[in-house]
C-alpha cells in the first residue's frame, strides 16, 4: 500500500460514455443465437418451448386417452400400465432428488410398504378386505410416517449419508419382508418369498377396477392429478425454496429458508407418492412380492427420472415412456428379436452420427462396412468354412456375408473377441483426431461382431447391455437428461 | 428527530471465535444504533467475515453476547436469524445461478410469507393473494436498483448477469427477507470506478429510502469515506480503533496494520 490512509478525493459523478451500457449483455446475445435454428426438429423444439405447461399436459392426455383404443390387452398392460405407472414413481423421485437434491436410494423401499399396506388391508390375509378409499391414505400415510421417523432421526445425516441410510432402509425392508416374515396372530405377517397372494381388486365406493382398461385409465387420472398438483407446488414458495436449497444450501438458509425441514418435506413427500404408486401396483399384479422392490426397480425409477432430466416433470413422463417401451421391447421373452437388432444398430449410428464434421460419420460407416466385407472376404478364403457359415439370430441373412459368424465352438474365439473389443475401445479413447476416427473402425466392427456372436443369444444380458449403452449415449449427447435444463456452476 | 439518543439495534458483547488454535475474533464489543451506517474495515484475515459469519448464526461464538434489539440471537439456526431481521450478502457471491433474476428474490421471501404446500398445491385465493405479493415485492426491491435489474433481466438466470448486477442482485435478495439490518460483505469488490460510485450512492439510498440500518464490510476507502457514520477497524480479531472515518484513517495503529500486512486496501 502507498498511500497513507489521509483523505482521499471524494470519487467522481461517472461520464456518460464511461457509465455502462444497460441492455446489451450474454444472455441476450445467446438468445438470439438460438433464434437462428433451422430445420423441422428445431422448429418442434421451438413450438415444445413456447407452448403453455397446460397444453402439453392436455395433449400428453389426450394422446394418452387413445391408447388404449389401439392397442390389445396384452400391450396395453406392459406398454401403457407400467409407462403411467413408471411415470407415476418418477414424479415422487423428482421432487426428492429433481426438486431438493436429496439422493434417497430407499424410494423403492416406500413403494414396498405402500403395496404390502394395500396387501394386508385388501386381501384373505387377515380376512380384511377394505375398499380403496380407506386402503390408499392409510397406505400413504403409513409411507410418510417412515418418511418422517427416518428423515428426521437423520437429520443430522442429511448430506452425503443419506444415501448409505436410504439404501440400508431399501435392503432392510427386502429382507424383512422376504426373509423375515415375522409370525403376527398365527401367520406370517409378509408371506416370505412367496409373498401375499391374490390381493383385491381396487374398489372405490363400490366400484371395482378390474379390466386393464379400467385400470389404465384410472392411473392416467392419478398421473394427470400428481402432475398438476406438483406443478403447482413447484411454483409456490415451497417448490422455489426447494430449488434454492439445492442451488446453494446455505445461501438458502441465511435467506430465511429452513433447510432441514424442508428436505424432510420432500423426502416425505416423495415417500407418500411412493406409497401410493405402491397400492396400484399391487392391486394392478394381485400380490405384493418383496423382490418387486429390489434395487433394479429402484434404477429404473431412476433412469425415467434422469433420462427426462432432473427437476423437469415433462421430463419424467418422456424418461418413463422411453424406458419402459425399450425395456419390454429388450425383454427375452419378446417375440420381436428383430427389434432388439434394430434398436442396437440404431443407437451406434445415431451415435456416430453426433461426430463432427459431417462428412466424419459417414467416413467412419463406409470404413466399417467395407471393413467388414474385407474381413470376411479373407477370413472366407483363409479359413475352413465353418469359420464364416454362421447365421445371425433371426433371418438378417445380409449381416452372414459381413460378419464372422462361426458355427459350432471354435474355441475361445468368443473370448477372445470380448478382450479384442476392450482393448479396441480403449486405444479408441486414448487416440486423438483422424486417428480415433481411424481407430473407430475396427472397433465397431468387433462390436457388432460380439453383439451378433454373443449377445443375441443371451437375452438378459443383452437387454441391459444396450439399455446402458443407450443411458450412457445419452448422457453423452445431453448431460441434463431429454427434456431437462443445463446447468450451469460456475461462471 | 436529530437528538432523540441513538437506539442500539444490534450489540456484540465481548464476542471471541477461534478455529483449532487461531483466534479470529478476540473478544470484540461492537454496538450499531438505528438507522446507521458503520463500516468495518481491516486487513485481509481480520477476522471481518468471521464477524458476519457469526452475527447471522453460521458459526457459533465461543463466547459472547450478540442482541438483536435487546434478544439474543446465540444458538439459534441461521433462518431464524434471518427471520428476526438480519439479513447479508456475501464476499464470495452466493446467488442461486440457476434460478431467475426475480426468482432469487422471490425465494429470500419464504421466511416472511406463509401459504403451506397443500394450500400450493390447491391454488387456494390465499395462494393467489400470497403469490401476487411475493412479486410485488420482488419488483419493488429490484426497482431500487435503477434500470440495472429490471423489465427483461427478471426472467433471466442469475448466473447470466455481469459481475457488478450479481453484486446488486445479493444486496435486492437479502433486501427481500425484511431485515432491521443489513450486512453487507464487500459491495463494492471487483466493480470498476463509475459501479463503485453508484454502490456508495446507493448504501446511501438503502437507509434513506429503505429505512435500513447497514453493517459493511469494505476495503475501498472511497467508499467507506463516502457512506460511514463509523468506522470500526479490525485486527486479528481485536477492534483497534472506532469513530469517525478521519479519526480511523489517520490512527497510528490502523496505519500500522495496513502497512504491517503489506494488505493492498485501498487505491
Ligand atoms: N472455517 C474456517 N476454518 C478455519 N479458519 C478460518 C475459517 N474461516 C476463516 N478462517 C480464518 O480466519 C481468519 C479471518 O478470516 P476472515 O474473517 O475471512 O477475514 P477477512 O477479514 O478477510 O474477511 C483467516 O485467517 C482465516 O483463514
Ligand atoms: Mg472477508
Amino acid at each position: 500500500m502507498s498511500e497513507t490512509p489521509g483523505i482521499p478525493a471524494p470519487p467522481e459523478e461517472p461520464s456518460e460514455e464511461q457509465a455502462s451500457r444497460i441492455g446489451v449483455d450474454s444472455w441476450v446475445a445467446e438468445t438470439e443465437r438460438h433464434g437462428r435454428g433451422r430445420g423441422p426438429l428445431w422448429q418442434l423444439a421451438r413450438l415444445w418451448e413456447y407452448s403453455p405447461d397446460p397444453v402439453k399436459l392436455l395433449a400428453f392426455v389426450a394422446l394418452a386417452s387413445t391408447v388404449p383404443f389401439w392397442t390389445n390387452e396384452g400391450d396395453l398392460f406392459v406398454f401403457g400400465l407400467f409407462t403411467l405407472l413408471y411415470a407415476a414413481l418418477g414424479l415422487g423421485l423428482n421432487v426428492v432428488v429433481g426438486f431438493a437434491g436429496l439422493l434417497d436410494l430407499g424410494y423403492v423401499a416406500f413403494f414396498g410398504i405402500g403395496a404390502y399396506t394395500y396387501a394386508e388391508l385388501s386381501s384373505s390375509q387377515y380376512g380384511i378386505h377394505w375398499p380403496a378409499e380407506a386402503t390408499i391414505p392409510i397406505a400413504m400415510a403409513a409411507a410418510a410416517l417412515v418418511g418422517v421417523v427416518l428423515g428426521f432421526s437423520a437429520r443430522r445425516l442429511l448430506g452425503d449419508y443419506l444415501a448409505i441410510v436410504t439404501l440400508f432402509l431399501g435392503q432392510a425392508f427386502v429382507f424383512f419382508t422376504g426373509v423375515a416374515n415375522p409370525t403376527v396372530a398365527g401367520k406370517g405377517l409378509t408371506g416370505g418369498a412367496n409373498g401375499i397372494p391374490q390381493l383385491d381388486p381396487l374398489t372405490f365406493f363400490g366400484y371395482q377396477l378390474t379390466s386393464t382398461k379400467q385400470l389404465y385409465f384410472f392411473l392416467l387420472i392419478v398421473v394427470t392429478l400428481l402432475a398438476t398438483a406438483l406443478y403447482f407446488a413447484n411454483q409456490s414458495r415451497t417448490g422455489r425454496a426447494w430449488r434454492a436449497l439445492r442451488e446453494d444450501p446455505l445461501a438458502a438458509e441465511v435467506m430465511s429458508i429452513p433447510v432441514n425441514r424442508l428436505k424432510i418435506l420432500a423426502f416425505v413427500f416423495g415417500a407418500a407418492v411412493a406409497g401410493l404408486c405402491g397400492t396400484i401396483y399391487a392391486a394392478i399384479e394381485t400380490a405384493a412380492v418383496s423382490t418387486n422392490f429390489s434395487v433394479s426397480v429402484l434404477i429404473i425409477i431412476y433412469a425415467v427420472v434422469i433420462l427426462g432430466g432432473f427437476g423437469s416433470i415433462a421430463g419424467v413422463f418422456v424418461g418413463a415412456i422411453v424406458i419402459n417401451c425399450t425395456l419390454e421391447f429388450l425383454e427375452p421373452q419378446n417375440d420381436h428379436p428383430e427389434v432388439k437388432r434394430w434398436l442396437f444398430y440404431g443407437t451406434i449410428v445415431l451415435l456416430i452420427a453426433l461426430l463432427k464434421p459431417w462428412f466424419r460419420p459417414v467416413l467412419v460407416l463406409a470404413g466399417t462396412i467395407a471393413f467388414g466385407f474385407v474381413v470376411h472376404a479373407i477370413v472366407a478364403a483363409t479359413t475352413a468354412a465353418s469359420w464364416t457359415s454362421g447365421v445371425p439370430v433371426s433371418g438378417a441373412s445380409w449381416l452372414a456375408r459381413w460378419a464372422v459368424i462361426p458355427t459350432g465352438s471354435h474355441g475361445n474365439f468368443n473370448n477372445y473377441l470380448y478382450i479384442g473389443l476392450v482393448v479396441a475401445v480403449v486405444c479408441t479413447a486414448s487416440l486423438k483426431g483422424w486417428w480415433r476416427m481411424i481407430a473407430l473402425v475396427p472397433t465397431l466392427y468387433l462390436t457388432a461382431l460380439v453383439w451378433e456372436n454373443m449377445l443375441t443369444q443371451n437375452g438378459g444380458i443383452t437387454a441391459f447391455i444396450l439399455f446402458g449403452a443407450m443411458l450412457i449415449g445419452l448422457m453423452t449427447v445431453r448431460p441434463q437428461g431429454l427434456l431437462g435444463t443445463a446447468r450451469v456452476e460456475i461462471v | 428527530m436529530a437528538d432523540a439518543p441513538p437506539q442500539p439495534l444490534l450489540e456484540l458483547k465481548g464476542l471471541s471465535m477461534a478455529f483449532g488454535g487461531l483466534v479470529v475474533i478476540d473478544n470484540l464489543d461492537l454496538v450499531v444504533n438505528e438507522r446507521e451506517i458503520v463500516s468495518v474495515i481491516g486487513p485481509n484475515g481480520a477476522g471481518k467475515t468471521t464477524l458476519f459469519n457469526l452475527i447471522t448464526g453460521i458459526y457459533r461464538p465461543d463466547d459472547g453476547e450478540i442482541l438483536l434489539e435487546g434478544n439474543s440471537l446465540v444458538g439459534l439456526p441461521p433462518h431464524a436469524i434471518t427471520q428476526r431481521g438480519v439479513a447479508r450478502t456475501f464476499q464470495t457471491l452466493r446467488l442461486f445461478l440457476n434460478m431467475s433474476v426475480i426468482d432469487n428474490v422471490m425465494a429470500a421471501q419464504y421466511g416472511k410469507t406463509k401459504v403451506d404446500i397443500v394450500r400450493s398445491m390447491l391454488r387456494t385465493p390465499g395462494w393467489w393473494k400470497e403469490e401476487r405479493q411475493i412479486r410485488a415485492r420482488a419488483e419493488e426491491k429490484l426497482s431500487f436498483f435503477g434500470q440495472r435489474l429490471m423489465g427483461y433481466r427478471w426472467d433471466q438466470p442469475a448466473y447470466s448477469l455481469s459481475y457488478a448486477n450479481r453484486r446488486r442482485l445479493e444486496i435486492a435478495r437479502a433486501m427481500a427477507t425484511e431485515p432491521e439490518i443489513l450486512l453487507l460483505d464487500e459491495p463494492a469488490a471487483g466493480m470498476n470506478p463509475v459501479e463503485t460510485h453508484e454502490i456508495t450512492e446507493l448504501i446511501g439510498k438503502l437507509r434513506e429510502e429503505g429505512g435500513y440500518t447497514i453493517l459493511v464490510i469494505e476495503h475501498d476507502m472511497h467508499v467507506v469515506e463516502g457512506i460511514s457514520d463509523r468506522v470500526v477497524a479490525l485486527d486479528h480479531g481485536v477492534k483497534i480503533a472506532e469513530g469517525s472515518f478521519e479519526q480511523v484513517a489517520t490512527d497510528p495503529k490502523v496505519v500500522e496494520a495496513y502497512l504491517g500486512t503489506k494488505a493492498t486496501a485501498t487505491k
